[in-house]
């Protein structure tokens, strides 16, 4: 057996714990599999329970450990970095609570943060640049740790309760979809609702980031009066929140 | 291509201690960061690395880069690395003898490589590239081992002085971790020692264990015990002066008692490294 696939062996002996495997790698490898096992399985379990404090704390312990054995084993890693790792496991648990929203989207709050937290340095852009901007022509861009989400339950106020050590209310499906955003501003990072005409004016300015062309759907949307002033609130917001880091 | 001879004596800083060295001067000659930690796009992190960087010496130990893959080395992973040496500057730039990663899976854990000649050529052959990338000379740890091969055609010292030769890589020789892997394979410590080439150790480092089912488990969750103190005075001894640090990774204590701990190290190196340190050195 050549080295490579002798690290195929102890991989399948790690992903599938496969007894195929461990009689591959032979018998003076038998004792110390079981420590490799353990320790792979443990510290990713300890890197999902460290990124998910609050689904942990909102489904209990053991309905986490389930879900996280069961994304361990349909998911092995494949990042240079653990940090990686907590990346799908929304998606295991909108599998696992198909009738509980609030569960996955807590997930995508945290990670949200988590990544935010150390996403890229941008310095917001300073309100002096924009006397010489044309608006007819700009393009604005977004710092680098901004992420948006649609909600579909109250996550939110539930994250808020859990993160304060406060009793979170019950959950529920809300009528229409509730917007977050997340960002970081110099090094805090910053999670905020806003109302649906937000989420959707990033969402397309996301896409090609022509401020004239977000006036036009908010012209299209509101009229022009009101349409023009809501993109003018919109800007003066984000400027404030240092959303925007630069105009092309 | 040369790392700083002996440079004191110092502790891995955890974020449990990150406000203690940025608020205070704690009494170390340098700390140990996982490079890993701070291979991010930005952030906190970086930021609190650099204002580490201003107060103290600072060394990068990694744990992904894996050089007994038999993929070779990842790229971006290199190159990453390399953007953070050139910002820290640091001391001593360390990773394991050791792989994580094959096929596009990465087991996040430090995973023994066969001691053969295959396997020694293919190491060597991506800490030569690691060393062209990062533009300075590496340091190799031993890692503790839970199995063995069939199949080996050389002892651990062995491969490790022939990838120290061939590479001209210079080692982090892990105290702990050859008294775990002794322990669990039956092997002497000092033929370990021996077995090392004088020149090229630089660094120890020195954590505690745990005793599992069968075997003794790298943890690192606990205080030095006397039998690695007694081989780490043997392995000043012989090898120094050596830069020395104490490595927690699990249920950090007050860093009052890390302290105590390097005040142990610092007793039975020297103050200088060279009480304990082979004649001429």
């Amino acid at each position: 057996m050549n080295l490579a696939q002798w690290q195929r062996e102890l991989r399948n002996w790690l992903v599938c714990a496969s007894e195929a495997a461990a009689a591959n790698l032979g018998a003076t490898a038998q004792a110390g599999l079981s420590v490799y096992q353990n320790n792979y399985r443990a510290q990713l379990l300890g890197c999902l329970e460290e990124a998910f404090p609050q689904v942990r704390a909102w489904i209990g312990a053991e309905a986490f450990f389930t879900a996280a054995v069961t994304h361990i084993d349909q998911h092995p890693p494949h990042a240079w970095t653990l940090d990686a790792y907590p990346q799908g496991f929304g998606a295991t648990l909108a599998t696992l609570f198909p009738d509980n929203p609030e569960v996955h989207e807590l997930a995508w709050i945290e990670r949200a943060l988590d990544e935010s937290f150390v996403a890229a340095d941008a310095e917001p852009l300073p309100v002096e640049a924009l006397a010489s901007v044309d608006w007819e022509t700009a393009c604005l861009r977004f710092t680098p740790s901004l992420r948006t989400h649609a909600l579909s339950s109250n996550a939110e106020p539930i994250w808020s309760a859990l993160s304060e050590g406060l009793p979170p209310p019950a959950p529920e499906r809300l009528a229409e979809t509730a917007c977050l955003l997340v960002w970081r501003r110099q090094r805090v990072v910053r999670l905020r609702p806003v109302e649906a005409l937000e989420h959707q004016a990033l969402l397309h300015l996301q896409d090609n980031g022509s401020f004239s062309g977000l006036c036009e759907w908010l012209v299209e949307r509101l009229g022009e009066t009101a349409g023009i002033a809501k993109a003018g609130s919109l800007l003066a917001s984000w400027l404030a929140g240092e959303l925007i880091i630069g105009v092309d | 291509m040369s790392t700083s001879p002996f440079s004191g004596y110092g502790l891995g800083l955890r974020k449990e201690h990150y406000q203690d060295f940025l608020e205070t001067r704690i009494p170390v000659d340098f700390v140990e960061v996982i490079s890993e930690n701070f291979m991010v796009d930005g952030g906190q992190p970086r930021h609190i690395l650099r204002q580490i960087r201003e107060r103290y010496p600072v060394a990068l130990h990694g744990v992904s880069m894996s050089v007994g893959s038999a993929d070779g080395l990842d790229s971006a992973y290199l190159y990453r690395l390399k953007a953070l040496v050139d910002e820290i500057e640091p001391l001593f730039v360390s990773d394991h003898l050791s792989w994580s990663r094959i096929d596009h899976f990465n087991s996040h854990d430090l995973l023994p490589v066969p001691y053969t000649d295959e396997a020694l050529d293919l190491v060597c052959a991506n800490i030569s590239r690691a060393q062209d990338v990062l533009g300075r000379t590496l340091l190799f740890e031993n890692p503790s081992s839970y199995l063995a091969f069939d199949g080996a055609s050389m002892t651990e010292w062995e491969f490790i002085a022939a990838m120290s030769r061939r590479t001209g890589c210079e080692l982090l020789l892990d105290v702990n971790n050859l008294f775990v892997s002794a322990s669990n394979h039956n092997f002497d410590a000092l033929a370990f020692l021996d077995g090392l080439p004088t020149d090229r150790v630089r660094q120890i480092h020195l954590a505690g264990h745990s005793q599992g089912k069968e075997l003794l488990i790298d943890t690192h969750d606990s205080p030095v015990c006397a039998e690695v103190w007694a081989l780490y005075t043997l392995a000043m001894a012989r090898f120094g002066p050596l830069a020395t640090m104490i490595e927690r990774d699990d249920r950090i204590p007050p860093l009052a008692d890390l302290l105590k701990e390097l005040t142990i190290a610092r007793t039975l190196g020297g103050l200088d490294g060279r009480a304990c340190s082979r004649s001429g050195a």
